[in-house]
């Protein structure tokens, strides 16, 4: 389905519509709050970016210093190519441990190689326990937002699945009786559990160290109480030096949820004792998107989720709408990347109003990329019949005076003359949600020819 | 060749052009210049720490500490239930339950209270460096029900750039910044304490 079609179902229910947008401004708003109080935010954002594109320039070298030193520090680093690869080799881990019980803190790379369904199928109990995450498992849907991944649901519907699927009193709302019913439910897990996944929020270089940011502190539960971590991360993770997790994690949370720093930022350096430590290296088309100098940018991706609370399609289309594992304006520029062909029509949901690249914490030109997707996509052939026709004839009028001021008289004379319903059909589907303008009474060209040489002197 | 030959390989063929490393930047020219002093500091912590979730209780020495610990409403809780109270701060002996790196996880779950060392905080975010070298378990400030930090007034600085300036590598096998208790706001954007960790935290400024 594409973006309008699965816009369109969201928007069918109005005040849903409303509910969803101000939820997700209210982090914007909070977002703001703590950027305008932070001392040299753009400072921090301009530092943040030139650290990122220095390392994109080095990422080789760096991923070999990586690996070395958390090596040397007791870890196991593993290599994947693709969604696949990672799969099998978190897999394989946890084969070889004999290990059939896995707690799950956030990590949109998994979701990304579709490893919970992967695990399942071969006999593993894959428990996300981060609550939202926990939420959208449970329902048996994606996350619909990266940071905020239960954000679409109402309290009475996660109490109506609590109470089915958690035992919960039926009718029970309320956000912390719930979140107080979880945390009974994922403590077991927690107590029980064979091995622990994590993504990784950054990856330092300099010492082969791991930074995971929770605000619930599930991470560290999994983590401190399995015998073996796993922790899955993209090679875009990369950072240079310790001291750059100064720079980023001033930005992130602050970025994210308007905190000033998430509740736990926890430094991973090697495995707890008698425990294992894996650290699995991604790519999955990030190399390929590195390839391009036009969208590599969008390496650099923290993932707050800032450009999607702002973004006035995703607050109004919702996280489903994009049908890609990534939502909103990140998502629309990662997405074609991934598959041009499926998700061709994803830089076109966007009024690129630019805000989102204004909002960025690392400055990726999320508009600009938005806008060089569309070059791309319409160059390749992959935009559709229609688009390509309606392109073809607006060029061909665009550029020729005499065709445009004709076809600009005709356009007048309809909107005098043909019945309203009869443009509107044919205007479709811009006018499903405007008015066609009233004809003016005179062309300017028209006014322009009457008054030449008639104004003041300038 | 191997996943990790051809992952590096396509990196350097992507041929990402080199830029200079930027300067980290400074966030609070007025610290650099010494004008903010450490009460400031504490004061700012304290502030922020409030706005977090946590408590901040200003105490005159490790003398009172533990008349201080055992006024928590936690540990009243532990006394009261029998659950337990871990300590691993220097000269704080009021540990009710034994918790060495091998204890069992259902013991861990006993943790009613636990009373753990701070190495910094950090004015800006209200955050506090913790070390696995000061933990018996570093499963400890997780699965506690309720934490206190024990955090010495001068070993705060002002931002995470002053932090990392502090922490020189290498670093403990095991370290986190704790801002806060345990909290979330994934139903409806309600902001609750005590999601998965522990459900409150305290923090005697020493």
């Amino acid at each position: 389905m594409n973006h309008s079609k699965a816009a369109a179902a969201f928007l069918a229910d109005q005040p849903r519509v409303s509910w969803h947008d101000q939820a997700v401004w209210a982090v914007r708003a909070k977002r703001d709050l703590q950027a305008h109080s932070t001392p040299g935010w753009e400072r921090l954002r301009e530092a943040a970016a030139g650290i990122k594109a220095h390392t994109m320039g080095r990422l080789a070298d760096y991923l070999e210093e990586f690996e070395g030193n958390a090596t040397r520090n007791g870890a196991v680093v593993h290599w994947a190519r693709d969604a696949a690869e990672h799969n099998r080799i978190v897999l394989g881990i946890l084969r070889a441990r004999g290990a059939t019980r896995l707690v799950k803190s956030k990590s949109m790379l998994t979701e990304e190689c579709g490893l919970n369904a992967f695990l399942e199928a071969n006999g593993v109990t894959v428990t996300d326990t981060d609550l939202g995450e926990r939420i959208v498992q449970l329902a048996g849907v994606p996350p619909s937002h990266i940071v905020m991944p239960a954000i679409h649901l109402r309290q009475d519907e996660v109490g109506d699945l609590f109470h089915r699927l958690l035992g919960t009193p039926k009718g029970l709302s309320d956000p912390t009786q719930l979140t107080a019913a979880a945390r009974l439910h994922l403590r077991e897990r927690f107590l029980a559990c064979d091995a622990a996944l994590t993504g990784v929020n950054f990856a330092v270089a300099e010492t082969g160290g791991l930074v995971v940011v929770t605000n619930e502190g599930n991470a560290d539960l999994g983590i401190t109480l399995a015998p073996v971590h796993i922790a899955s991360m993209g090679i875009e993770k990369l950072i240079p030096r310790l001291d750059h997790l100064g720079v980023f994690l001033r930005l992130l949370a602050r970025s994210a949820t308007g905190q000033p720093i998430s509740a736990y930022t926890t430094h991973i350096h090697s495995p707890r004792a008698g425990g294992e430590l894996h650290i699995v290296i991604v790519d999955n088309g990030r190399t390929a998107q590195l390839a391009r100098p036009a969208f590599r940018r969008s390496l650099h991706c923290i993932r707050c989720g800032a450009c999607l609370n702002t973004c006035p399609v995703f607050r109004r289309s919702g996280g489903y709408s994009y049908g890609y594992v990534l939502p909103g304006p990140i998502g629309q520029v990662l997405a074609p990347g991934a598959d041009a062909r499926a998700h061709r029509d994803l830089p076109f949901a966007s009024s690129l109003c630019l805000s989102c690249g204004d909002v960025c914490p690392v400055q990726v030109d999320l508009p600009d990329q938005l806008y060089r997707w569309r070059q791309q996509l319409g160059d390749a052939g992959l935009l559709s019949l229609r688009k390509r026709a309606a392109m073809k004839v607006a060029g061909w009028v665009l550029a020729r005076p005499w065709a445009y001021e004709r076809t600009a008289k005709l356009a007048r004379w309809a909107l005098r003359v043909w019945p309203r319903r009869v443009l509107a059909a044919l205007a479709r589907p811009y006018t499903v949600d405007r008015e066609l303008p009233e004809a003016p009474a005179e062309a300017f060209r028209d006014w322009y020819r009457k008054h030449r040489g008639r104004g003041p002197a300038l | 060749m191997s996943a990790r030959d051809a992952i590096l390989a396509a990196v350097r063929r992507a041929a990402v052009p080199q830029v200079a490393l930027p300067e980290v930047p400074d966030a609070w020219p007025a610290v650099r210049a010494g004008t903010a002093s450490g009460a400031d500091l504490a004061r700012r912590f304290s502030e922020v720490l409030e706005q977090v979730g946590g408590t901040a209780v200003e105490l005159n020495g490790m003398g009172a500490l533990a008349a201080a610990v055992a006024d928590l409403p936690a540990a009243r809780v532990a006394r009261e239930s029998g659950r337990g109270i871990v300590s691993s701060v220097p000269r704080l002996a009021i540990s009710t339950l034994v918790i060495g790196p091998d204890a069992p996880r259902a013991r861990l779950d006993q943790v009613e209270l636990a009373i753990i060392p701070g190495r910094m905080g950090v004015a800006e975010n209200g955050a506090i460096w913790v070390s696995e070298e000061d933990l018996p378990h570093r499963a400890l400030p997780f699965v506690a029900q309720h934490l206190a930090i024990v955090l010495p007034r001068g070993e705060i600085v002002a931002d995470l750039h002053a932090a990392y300036r502090r922490l020189r590598p290498p670093l403990p096998g095991y370290g986190v910044f704790i801002s806060g208790p345990s909290k979330t706001a994934d139903i409806e954007q309600a902001l609750v304490i005590g999601a998965q960790g522990p459900k409150s935290l305290t923090v005697f400024l020493v």
